[in-house]
């Protein structure tokens, strides 16, 4: 789950994790609220507005701007707010900016690249630090891996004092002074104790800035949860933004449907997460030169019962680009039988507006088969995932 | 022969009480797994099905019953405890079926693992470890196997019931299959399985299912080049997932650009194994190689 950049910043000050005064703005009054309080507060005239979108890359797409007084603030604040806002992690057609991130300005001496992520290579968690901070870090990392410096934390002693020292002094802190050192070390501390208290998976401070006063700032924050740690976070719940998340996704969470929105025309509803991937592969084995691909993927689980699979032909009719439905179950725990039933309840109560292909094997096979046959519906059976994707694409295709 | 479950396997089923544990544990008795007994704590002194004694504590279930392998349907919030609960009871196989443990809690849980010798564990997030007509310990649906020569491993659960389906309609039996899971932190990966499947004289072909994100199918298939002699073929989920997408499996993501089906298909077939077109031909593609 991600959260935006003024919900991390307001965890990571919780944290001791130093960051600029700033307020978040709803609308361009609150905005102007936000600069005439800063600007009251700091004695300086210069606030930056920031777009909150989950999405990278805001400053190069331009929302990001720094502002000269509260008037300036409110102009910019109108632009910004309510535009398309077009990054390289939002795909062409953008994301609507509905809230911004009024922040006191920082003076910046130096900007470093500061990062911890749980990496699956060494089942660690890592952290990951650069001299090149306010650039994209996958760039630095594909033509100067050498300026990244990294480290693993055992997890059963925790981060060690000398780790986040030999970070200082890889990154040159001790140049602005022997308190710089002391603070680095303190904020990598409470980085940490965030990381693992918070159940982050991913939390990158790009940059983290030295100021001309010689102090350690955290000028952007990107946080990433672990998804699996939702039940020990209740408080998450206030700290989700679903404007930034796919509605169709969300509504199928809802109902405890695993489901990806794709931008191809045959709907898919598979058991298992992998069956599921394989499904769309063969899909697109067949029907990709065709112009026939997966227009989601979807995981009903392991123990869905009828409603869950009606509700699952519901949320794949949604999209107008859905030409043809493929069904591909291997019943484990899941009954043939009753994914049978679902297919057929689902059928009759919304009727079957485009061809309907389905695939079923494994427990109760033979009794699911029986129930679809003796339907009346109009419904193509297929033996192998094969052949259900074969006839498929040439559903889809007319043929 | 078979690698590490068979009919000298005695196995607890920790959360036996719960609705998943109570109904895997009586499908896993009616296979014919020797289930010696459970572990809730709370509900000690009980009797599963008539058969099987209910413990407090895993140390007290392994001290009275001989326990050698243990399985966990613990829900998210007690599971990581469980495994290190088994572990400490001195359990040799441990076998987590549940979904959805928090990354952090498995950084732990391997740490200590790390430290064990000759404790293994498998999952969590998977479908379990099943030697045909002999143990089945986990969720898989049992009669669609046969005892034969091949082993599978997968991080998929149905895309394994997949393979096995296909083997035995061909007639091909299965010496061991085991579903090491989907989540990006867990025990026995790709590599521990092969060098298992490797060194039994029962397993001929080995069947390997892999997915997008992480390396583990990179790293397999370095061994695989160095190490493995019988013949495998493989397949690789998730050529048309979008990056940045994860596709159920908290481990099957791409970042950034890493841990793509192309990239993990072309280091396997370098490595000589033949990777199956589609995932309906994953038995057909081994046999192909196996000139049966």
């Amino acid at each position: 789950m991600k959260i935006h950049e003024y919900q991390a910043k307001q965890l990571f000050a919780k944290y001791g994790v130093p960051v600029p005064k700033g307020y978040p703005a709803f609308t361009v009054e609150e905005a102007v609220a936000g600069a005439e309080k800063l600007i009251a507060e700091t004695g300086s005239e210069i606030v930056v507005v920031k777009a909150q979108i989950h999405a990278g890359g805001r400053g190069k797409g331009g929302g990001v701007k720094v502002c000269k007084g509260a008037a300036d603030a409110k102009a910019t604040a109108e632009q910004i707010l309510g535009m398309q806002l077009v990054t390289h992690q939002t795909g062409p057609e953008g994301q609507k900016v509905r809230r911004l991130y009024i922040e006191a300005g920082s003076a910046i001496e130096r900007e470093l690249y500061l990062s911890a992520v749980v990496d699956r290579e060494t089942r660690r968690i890592a952290f990951m630090a650069s001299t090149e901070g306010g650039m994209d870090i996958e760039e630095v990392a594909a033509h100067t891996p050498e300026k990244i410096i990294s480290f693993h934390v055992d997890p059963a002693v925790g981060l060690a004092g000398y780790q986040a020292r030999e970070f200082a002094y890889a990154l040159g802190i001790q140049k602005h002074g022997k308190a710089a050192v002391a603070q680095f070390v303190k904020l990598m501390g409470s980085l940490f104790e965030f990381f693992t208290k918070e159940d982050c998976s991913l939390c990158e401070i790009n940059p983290l800035v030295v100021t001309k006063s010689g102090e350690l700032v955290a000028l952007d924050g990107k946080v990433d949860f672990d998804d699996n740690a939702e039940f020990r976070h209740p408080e998450w719940n206030t700290l989700r933004d679903t404007a930034e998340e796919d509605e169709i996704e969300l509504e199928a969470k809802a109902i405890g449907l695993n489901y990806v929105s794709l931008d191809g025309n045959v709907g898919c509803l598979v058991n298992g997460a992998g069956l599921a991937m394989g499904t769309m592969d063969i899909i697109k084995h067949f029907g990709g030169e065709k112009g026939v691909s997966p227009a989601n993927f979807l995981d009903v689980g392991g123990g869905a019962n009828q409603k869950q699979v009606t509700e699952a032909f519901k949320i794949i009719l949604k999209s107008p680009k859905v030409k043809a439905i493929f069904v591909n179950i291997f019943g484990g725990i899941m009954k043939c039988d009753v994914i049978a039933n679902g297919v057929v309840a689902a059928a009759k109560e919304l009727g079957l507006k485009v061809p309907l292909v389905v695939r079923l094997e494994g427990t109760n096979v033979d009794l699911g088969r029986k129930i679809l046959s003796e339907s009346g519906l109009a419904i193509t059976a297929a033996t192998t995932m094969a052949d259900g994707a074969q006839k498929v694409v040439a559903a889809v295709l007319g043929t | 022969m078979s690698v590490l479950v068979g009919k000298n396997t005695r196995l607890l089923v920790q959360g036996i009480t719960g609705s998943a544990g109570s109904f895997h544990a009586k499908s896993m008795m009616d296979y014919g797994t020797n289930v010696v007994g459970g572990v809730t704590p709370g509900r000690g002194g009980e009797m599963f099905e008539g058969k099987a004694p209910v413990f407090d504590t895993v140390a007290k279930a392994v001290r009275e019953t001989g326990a050698n392998a243990s399985v966990i349907f613990v829900p998210p919030p007690g599971a990581a405890d469980s495994i290190l609960e088994a572990f400490d009871a001195g359990i040799e196989l441990v076998v987590c079926i549940t979904e959805g443990i928090p990354v952090t809690d498995m950084l732990r849980v391997r740490r200590v693992l790390e430290g064990l010798k000759g404790q293994r564990l498998i999952g969590p997030n998977c479908p379990g470890i099943i030697t045909p007509d002999a143990c089945k310990i986990g969720i898989m649906p049992g009669h669609i196997h046969k005892t034969g020569p091949i082993g599978v491993v997968s991080k998929s659960g149905t895309l394994t019931y997949e393979a096995v389906g296909q083997l035995s309609a061909m007639g091909v039996g299965q010496s061991t299959c085991i579903g090491i899971g989907g989540d990006p932190v867990a025990g026995m990966d790709f590599i521990d399985v092969l060098e298992l499947f490797e060194n039994d004289p029962g397993t001929e072909g080995i069947i390997l299912i892999g997915e997008i994100g992480g390396s583990a199918e990179i790293n397999a298939a370095e061994y695989i080049k160095k190490h493995v002699k019988k013949p495998v073929a493989g397949f690789i989920a998730g050529a048309t997932a979008p990056p940045g997408k994860r596709m159920g499996h908290a481990g099957a993501i791409i970042s950034g650009g890493k841990g793509t089906a192309a990239e993990k298909i072309a280091a396997l077939e370098a490595a000589g194994v033949r990777v199956a077109p589609t995932p309906s031909d994953m038995a057909s593609t081994l046999m192909s190689l196996m000139k049966r």
